[in-house]
């Protein structure tokens, strides 16, 4: 393969529109005779709901219809759970408008639908709502009561529980010379794309054909879903994806709106608008992160691990959503990480709360799983008196015991096999560039009134999530050269980075190609954007395509030719004969187009210049690295600064390093501001209270620290044709965990243990508080 | 329905004059009555910069101004930043260090940073990140940004002076 392309920092192509303020977003779709939509949310927890009246909201200018219960009990469903079911979880699924009761606030009861946006909030605000207020459960330990019910037929707020195992681990923990037992919580956060979530629908009687606008992630699913609540066919309904404004795993899962804005939309027989305001987004899109772990680790004294074992509760809010168990499954599925821990048990809980549900963000349950076990690895060195880097080296998996399988740690799926990598080299690299050795020199120590410390942490994720999917390549004119995906894209540089793919595929400058996406007339197939599997996935099916209709542009060359195809090659857009490149090209593309063509003798039985292509595959690829990170706390306000951050992460092979490396770091920076300033706090009636940008802090330019980040190629994936793992993620999973450490390092002196997240200066305030009370200072 | 007022104002080089309800923020109008939507809207509450615009030269939230607070006054959106055919130094600065990933908060970083480099042409590091700290983004982790608006510092600087 002839590589222009793959490897290149190209400028990203989209980037323009953007820049110029012609992108296209949610909010900027407008329709002729379009309406606009407010939901009503539950201002409770968990109340009943005894009536809803609405006559006086119907009654103002402007109000087109009030949708509530009744309207929607025939034609809607339960949203179904799209990955990482467990058995019993299916019995905690979410109604689009509550019936009866609430159970978190920012339940969906009634949707208003107006002539603008002002006057549906007028409407909401003349809806009359008598509740009945339930006592809310807003932890885990309290809910595992089961005092309070929230779904009093279910009898319980234990959703499910799941053990996974490998190896022997009773064995390991009777063996051990050295065993820890600890407690760590990971704080519930979000990913807060800057664009919140909106759709428009239309509905086109005549034809019976739905159109809906910014559903995006998993339309396919998503259209599934709505066509059976419906009763749709799915080929009636077509999604189409404007411009978006960031994902990080919150968007386009299925949500409520889903359902009630198409229905509006019906029902009124005039399109229908939404736009989330930051408020509902806040309330009322997926939460993530919050999980609960008791681990317990055994050892040598020379500190080869020997086994582990945890049990973990994930707070799941009062619906399962779409993730199904996915935030504590996969905490424990990967929470040995990439260390030879044969022995291995964790008892998985799903625990109902009166909080919003919860789904992925970026790099779901790798997060938190990394912050357990390298947390829990650095009290291990410090018991045992070794270097924190000396005790991983002795325990990674070493690249000729790849690739190497974990075990089954994840329920429904295949045995966990790391794919490719060589652990010990990425350490060496984070060493050496971080100048780990160096800076030793400065951990505990207090300059300035500031302690420094230093953190590491090892993270190896899952990335390129089967089981398939989908492109089509295909050549019409020589300048026009069209990738078609089924995946979207949330601002990963897609129209970029697979050009790029079809580029080297083809053997066609890139300026000829175009990539199209979001649309679900696209491609009969697709599964989406999500788990760092554009990439791996979407990359390989436009490598595979675009290496189909090279064979096929050598099939026509040849037959017009009258020369075999093996001596032909296709390049620069040219067919050439294989070393006689003196007489020049033998054909343009625009030659072959025309040769290829319908009517033409020589299209051998298929007219055109296209192919579909799927890459299928069931296995992930493992992306792996090391973050490290020097902070320094002033132990009187508790603040934590962070001087140097380092991320290094092999993922196999790069497509464009501008993009990758804008993932990294961007992914950085939003697992830094995760771990010590952002936090979703729900206080003890279940009020959410950090419901604006001024309670729920993002990072902004004053709280980056100088980062750098390596990005590897030492181990490509044998697993596709291209080599690749996901690269979205490596950036942020590692944050919580190395600063944590680093504070834990730089508090030493002072005794504090950290052992929850975040790393906010309230909390290291609090810890410094109690560890001096604990010394009798 | 609330109270009606009629307003004049000139947006990017262009006067307009609309009759707009009282309560109609000042970026509904740009972007639902004017059809600018390259102004975009992230929090409504003033957070986050992605509405940021210039008001007679100066940045502001068009999220938290009422339309009939704009009478009489220049506007300049995004829309008004590049020449036609060429982009501004800023808007290639942007492209090059890969300042941008969803582009959702571009238009207000832009913004920001244009008005800024007027009143400070030769920033420092320090000045630039200090500038741009009221505009969240989520993707790139500010420093492509932050190393753009510097990167286009003497450019704008160089053209200002011809």
């Amino acid at each position: 393969m002839n590589q222009a392309y793959i490897g290149a920092p190209i400028r990203r192509r989209e980037d323009v529109r953007f820049l110029t303020g012609t992108a296209r977003f949610i909010g900027d779709v407008k329709l002729p005779q379009m309406l606009h939509a407010a939901i009503l949310r539950s201002v409770h927890a968990h109340a009943r709901i005894k009536s809803i009246e609405t006559a006086e909201a119907r009654a103002i200018p402007g109000v087109a219809e009030v949708i509530t219960f009744e309207d929607i009990a025939r034609g809607a469903g339960f949203i179904p759970i799209r990955m990482y079911p467990l058995p019993g979880l299916e019995r905690y699924l979410q109604y689009p408008l509550a019936q009866d009761k609430a159970r978190y606030v920012g339940e969906p009861l009634a949707v208003v639908v107006a002539e603008s946006r002002y006057v549906a909030e007028d409407a909401l605000d003349a809806i009359e709502v008598s509740y009945e207020a339930l006592p809310a459960v807003v932890n885990v330990h309290e809910a595992l009561r089961d005092e309070v019910v929230i779904h009093e037929g279910n009898g319980t707020n234990l959703a499910a529980r799941h053990t996974v195992s490998i190896g022997d681990v009773e064995m390991a923990f009777r063996q051990a010379e050295y065993t820890r037992r600890e407690e760590f919580k990971i704080h519930r956060h979000t990913g807060n794309p800057l664009e919140t979530r909106g759709l428009v629908a239309s509905y086109d009687s005549g034809r019976g054909e739905l159109t809906v606008w910014g559903s995006t992630k998993v339309p396919y699913f998503n259209r599934g879903i709505l066509a059976s609540f419906l009763n749709f066919s799915e080929n009636k309904i077509h999604f189409i994806e404007p411009d978006v404004g960031g994902g990080f795993g919150i968007r386009g899962e299925f949500y409520p709106e889903d359902f009630l804005i198409p229905f509006a939309a019906i029902k009124v027989g005039r399109p229908v608008k939404w736009i989330e305001d930051r408020r509902e987004h806040l309330l009322a899109a997926n939460h993530s992160r919050e999980v609960w772990c008791e681990v317990e680790v055994a050892a040598r004294r020379d500190g080869t691990l020997l086994g582990m074992r945890a049990k973990i509760y994930g707070d799941m809010g009062a619906y399962i959503r779409t993730h199904g168990s996915l935030v504590p499954i996969s905490t424990a599925s990967m929470l040995t990480g990439p260390y030879k821990i044969s022995n291995y048990q964790c008892a998985v809980h799903c625990v109902m709360t009166n909080k919003m549900g919860t789904g992925t963000l970026r790099g779901p349950g790798r997060y938190e799983s990394c912050f357990i076990r390298e947390r829990l690895l650095d009290m291990v060195a410090g018991d045992l008196r070794i270097d924190p880097v000396e005790l991983r080296k002795r325990n990674l998996i070493q690249p000729d015991e790849m690739p190497y399988e974990v075990g089954m740690t994840t329920p429904g799926r295949s045995s966990m096999v790391l794919d490719s990598g060589n652990y010990p080299s990425a350490l060496r690299h984070a060493v050496e560039k971080f100048g780990y050795d160096e800076l030793k020199a400065v951990q505990g120590r207090f300059e300035q009134g500031k302690y420094h410390g230093i953190g590491v942490a090892y993270f190896v994720k899952g990335s390129g999530l089967g089981p398939y999917e989908g492109a089509r390549v295909g050549v019409t004119a020589p300048d026009s050269v069209a990738v078609y995906l089924g995946i979207g894209t949330m601002g990963q540089g897609h129209e970029t980075t697979f050009a790029q793919v079809c580029a080297d595929g083809l053997g066609i400058p890139i300026e000829k190609i175009t990539v199209f996406h979001g649309n679900t007339d696209y491609l009969p197939f697709s599964i989406g954007t999500f788990a760092s599997r554009g990439a791996v996935m979407a990359g390989s099916a436009v490598y595979l395509a675009a290496q189909q209709v090279r064979k096929k542009i050598l099939k026509v060359a040849s037959s017009y030719l009258g020369v075999a195809d093996e001596e032909l090659e296709f390049r620069d857009a040219q067919v050439w004969k294989k070393g006689a490149e003196g007489q020049g090209a033998l054909l343009d593309l625009a030659a072959v187009v025309k040769l290829a063509g319908p009517a033409s003798p020589y299209h051998q039985g298929e007219p055109g210049l296209e192919a579909t292509a799927y890459f299928e595959s069931t296995k992930n690829t493992y992306p792996y690295g090391i973050h490290m990170a020097h902070v320094a706390v002033d132990p009187e306000t508790g603040i934590l600064e962070v001087l140097k951050y380092l991320v290094v992460e092999d993922i196999g092979r790069i497509i464009n390093p501008l993009i990758v490396h804008g993932q990294a770091v961007g992914g950085a920076v939003q697992g830094i501001g995760a771990t010590i300033l952002e936090e979703l706090i729900y206080n003890e009636n279940g009020q959410l209270i950090t419901t604006t940008f001024m309670d729920y802090l993002l990072p902004n330019s004053m709280d980056v620290p100088a980062i750098e980040a390596l990005t590897l190629e030492e181990a490509p994936s044998p697993l596709n044709p291209l080599g690749v793992k996901g690269a979205g993620e490596g950036g942020i999973v590692a944050t919580g965990a190395a600063l944590a450490n680093a504070v834990a390092n730089a508090l030493l002196p002072l005794g504090v243990e950290v052992k929850e997240l975040p790393l906010s200066p309230n909390r290291i305030r609090g810890w410094i508080r109690e560890a001096a009370g604990k010394k009798g200072v | 329905m609330s109270k009606k007022a009629a307003i004049t104002l000139t947006v990017n080089g262009k006067s307009y004059e609309r009759s707009v309800e009282v309560r109609m923020t000042l970026a509904d109008f740009l972007r639902d009555e004017l059809a600018l939507t390259g102004t975009h809207v992230g929090c409504e509450h003033g957070v986050c910069g992605a509405c940021t615009i210039l008001l007679d030269g100066e940045a502001v939230r068009s999220c938290l101004l009422l339309a009939v607070q704009a009478d009489g006054r220049k506007l300049m959106t995004v829309e008004g930043l590049a020449r036609p055919e060429e982009l501004h130094p800023l808007q290639m600065a942007f492209q090059e260090r890969h300042a941008l990933q969803c582009g959702f908060c571009t238009p207000g970083f832009l913004l920001t940073a244009h008005a800024f480099l007027k009143e400070n042409p030769v920033p420092t590091e320090a000045e630039v990140r200090k500038a741009i700290s009221g505009n969240i983004c989520r993707c790139t982790g500010y420093l492509p940004i932050i190393q753009a608006i510097l990167d286009a510092a003497p450019i704008i600087k160089s053209v200002s002076r011809e």
